[in-house]
């Protein structure tokens, strides 16, 4: 019986992904490029540019809202956000932000959206439906990454000259905590257990895993790449797979996503992609991750099974942030 | 088998391969648990405290010497009266904004003077806590301050001069530097004309004891990137005071006159310190040439229009607290104070010794809009940073270049490197 099944299991994999490969599931990714001031837009499936839009100027940080219906800019040199129809790229609205908009991130409730204001070290929160500023929390100097706790309930906002992660509880909207790390942190970035905090530091080059319960850092993952000087890894992007098993981690002008395993928080592999890579994101299959590679003006597929970069998309001049449709 | 809607003609397409699929997934239905995607962990509460560290207080005291210099040739780069003032209050501001999430607090006091004045009011706010002292002052007046406050609680930090023998003959356990040294300068400009392959120089020196050092640093970088120096022509013409209704007549005669004869020659690199007769040089030589050293390109520790690295933000925190755009020693100061508000945040205290040690030790550094990490060097407190290479408006490129390699930091290719330091004061 156990056999049985297990060439059942086979027999059937095989058809399921052919069945897959027939009908695949093509999402939409969204690119920003910053000194273009357009959007390119991906066809996950193709692996393609199908469209490129003009949009505000200097686009950096991209959010989808939960219904996938927008996506959301950060104009930085517009000193606002912009809201654009995902299907039809055109543009919706724009929402208050302080200025020089770099990085957001939605919260659960689908409404709440947390803006960094880079110039005015504060994160500014506006309601996306009434487009009405809905308060401002002061943060240290040069707020940046933006890490949503998956139950909604805790933001951590990093500084990049202050070299904080603050924690700030999103009922009251006062920072509650704050955790030091290595210089110029860039990306906060939960695990779906909430369990860890992982926060990258561009200039220290080092990234911090923080338990979020009493915020003592676990461990400090540090990146070595053989023929690569050490000044040139520099941490931003971090995402983690569904399962919490694997993070990405882009290294900057180190050309290389890290792979790295979330219990040992060895690197397992340092995956080759376009230069100066910053930005990632998933497919929501949680089968491919896209990377913005501003220097080289491409954006890299890796393959999260395989861990393998298997196709590089030129867009836009300078991509920065990049987010996949939900559907 | 119920499909959603198709179109007829999308319908005509899909075969019985598409039957066959569903009733596979149906069968697995059936026959295994559903194969869903792999499922989230579900979220673990995040207790919410309050909690308040310790309160920490740093004093720094900002100490300013009266010089009086001849005026620099353009209209633009008359000084301002809080030149580096301004840097440092902006660091004391930035430092303020972490300190709010620390219970930390920044204060710094401004004395401004001849050198005696300054050293007897260091003396006095250093007895009441001010035991950092940011210094604007010249050579042998930065010496006179550091052995007057030898063996007490301070640390000076030299924003004001290039001047590499406090570094080096002169160098004391006292001081440290976040200005640029000469050889820097002179090093981090070669390292660019080398790698543009324009390595033939014609040296044009002024009159002045600095711009003797300065020419020294020029020779010696030529020498170390293989770089030659064709000619060497002294500046000796003198054009008068910066401003008179005309002049620039006799000027477009004179310059050419002087660079008249010249051996071949890839650039002229003009060297004045205080930038009298530098910025005479662009478009009036005999032959075109580009100029470079104190006109032309430059190469200097920060750049009001440098927007790398987030230093947009930077410039803009700067015009918004002065109204004015960012000099060099603006950001010299700048560094100084983040320097010590860095270690303040990381070490959670006031202590004087725990600080300046920690500023001292090979663990500390400090971001400093540069792209990497800035700290001192362990041989002689100089600050070990990137130099940028720039037109009078614009960026034009960063060094060290590629290529030029070293040992343990590229950063060390800029100016006198460990083997080479005469400074014995560190090392005691």
């Amino acid at each position: 019986m156990p056999r049985i099944s297990q060439a059942w299991s086979a027999v059937a994999a095989v058809l399921l992904a052919s069945c897959y490969a027939t009908s695949a599931n093509a999402y939409t990714a969204y690119v920003t490029n910053e000194k273009d001031n357009s959007l390119s837009v991906i066809d996950t499936d193709k692996l393609e540019v199908i469209k490129t839009v003009k949009i505000g100027q200097r686009p950096r940080g991209i959010v989808m809202s939960k219904d996938g219906k927008w996506i959301i800019v950060c104009t930085s040199d517009d000193n606002d956000v912009k809201v654009y129809d995902a299907k039809t790229l055109e543009f919706v609205k724009t929402l208050p932000s302080g200025p020089d908009p770099e990085l957001l991130t939605l919260h659960p409730d689908g409404k709440r959206l947390y803006i960094a204001n880079e110039d005015d070290n504060l994160v500014t929160v506006v309601d996306i439906e009434t487009s009405k500023v809905l308060t401002e929390i002061p943060v240290g100097v040069e707020p940046e990454g933006m890490g949503m706790s998956p139950d909604g309930k805790v933001l951590v906002n990093t500084s990049e000259t202050t070299n904080m992660a603050h924690f700030i509880d999103t009922q009251n909207h006062k920072t509650f905590d704050n955790v030091l790390v290595d210089s110029r942190p860039r990306v906060a970035m939960f695990n779906s257990a909430q369990t860890q905090l992982w926060v990258s530091s561009e200039v220290g080059g080092t990234v911090a895993v923080i338990n979020p319960a009493d915020r003592k850092i676990i461990t400090k993952i540090n990146f070595e790449i053989p023929g690569v000087e050490k000044e040139a890894i520099q941490p931003v992007g971090i995402r983690i797979t569904k399962d919490d098993k694997i993070a990405f981690v882009a290294l900057g002008p180190a050309n290389r996503v890290a792979v790295v395993d979330t219990s040992t928080f060895k690197v397992l592999k340092y995956i080759l992609v376009g230069q100066r890579v910053w930005q990632m994101y998933f497919t929501p299959d949680g089968k491919l991750l896209f990377t913005t590679n501003g220097a080289s003006n491409d954006v890299s597929v890796i393959d999260v099974a395989s861990q393998k970069a298997i196709k590089s998309i030129k867009v836009g001049r300078y991509p920065w942030g990049v987010v996949v449709s939900p559907n | 088998m119920a499909f959603p809607s198709i179109l007829p003609t999308e319908r005509s397409r899909i075969s019985g391969w598409r039957a066959a699929c569903g009733a596979l997934l149906l069968a697995l239905a059936f026959t295994r648990p559903a194969v869903a995607e792999e499922a989230s962990p579900s979220p673990a509460p995040i207790p919410i405290p309050s909690t308040q560290p310790a309160s920490v207080n740093v004093q720094i005291l900002y100490v300013k010497e009266n010089v009086s210099k001849e005026l620099p040739l353009s209209l633009l780069d008359q000084p301002n009266p809080d030149d580096g003032i301004a840097g440092a209050k902006l660091g004391i501001a930035d430092n303020n904004t972490t300190g709010r999430f620390l219970n930390q607090t920044f204060k710094m006091d401004v004395l401004e003077g001849d050198i005696d004045e300054l050293i007897k009011g260091a003396t006095e706010k250093l007895a009441s806590g001010d035991n950092f002292i940011i210094a604007d002052v010249a050579p042998d007046s930065l010496l006179k301050l550091a052995d007057a406050l030898k063996d007490k609680p301070a640390q000076i930090f030299n924003v004001g001069n290039p001047d590499d023998s406090v570094r080096e003959e002169n160098c004391r356990a006292n001081v440290m530097h976040t200005a640029p040294t000469r050889t820097m300068i002179a090093d981090a400009l070669a390292q660019y004309l080398v790698w543009k392959k324009w390595p033939n120089w014609l040296l044009v020196v002024g009159p002045s004891p600095k711009d003797q050092l300065l020419a020294d640093a020029y020779r010696r970088a030529a020498k170390k990137f293989g770089a030659k120096i064709v000619e060497e022509r002294q500046f000796k013409i003198d054009t008068g005071n910066r401003r008179a209704d005309g002049g620039f007549e006799q000027i477009q005669q004179q310059i050419p006159q002087f660079m008249q004869g010249a051996k071949d020659h890839d650039i002229v690199m003009v060297v004045d310190e205080d930038q009298v007769f530098a910025d005479y040089f662009p478009y009036r030589t005999w032959v075109p040439r580009p100029i470079a050293g104190s006109a032309g390109l430059v190469a200097t520790s920060w750049h009001p229009a440098l927007e790398l690295w987030g230093g947009t933000q930077f410039q803009n925190r700067f015009k918004k607290l002065t109204g004015r755009i960012m000099r060099p020693i603006d950001y010299d100061a700048w560094v100084a104070t983040r320097a010590i508000g860095e270690a303040a945040s990381r070490k959670q205290t006031s202590d004087f010794k725990t600080l300046r040690d920690f500023m001292h030790s090979p663990n500390f550094e400090v971001a400093a809009f540069k792209g990497v990490a800035t700290n001192f060097r362990a041989w002689n407190g100089q600050l070990r940073e990137p130099l940028i290479v720039s037109t009078p408006k614009q960026l034009v490129s960063v060094s060290p270049q590629p290529g030029f390699l070293h040992q343990f930091s590229v950063l060390d290719t800029l100016g006198l490197d460990k083997p080479e330091t005469k400074c014995k004061a560190y090392t005691q």
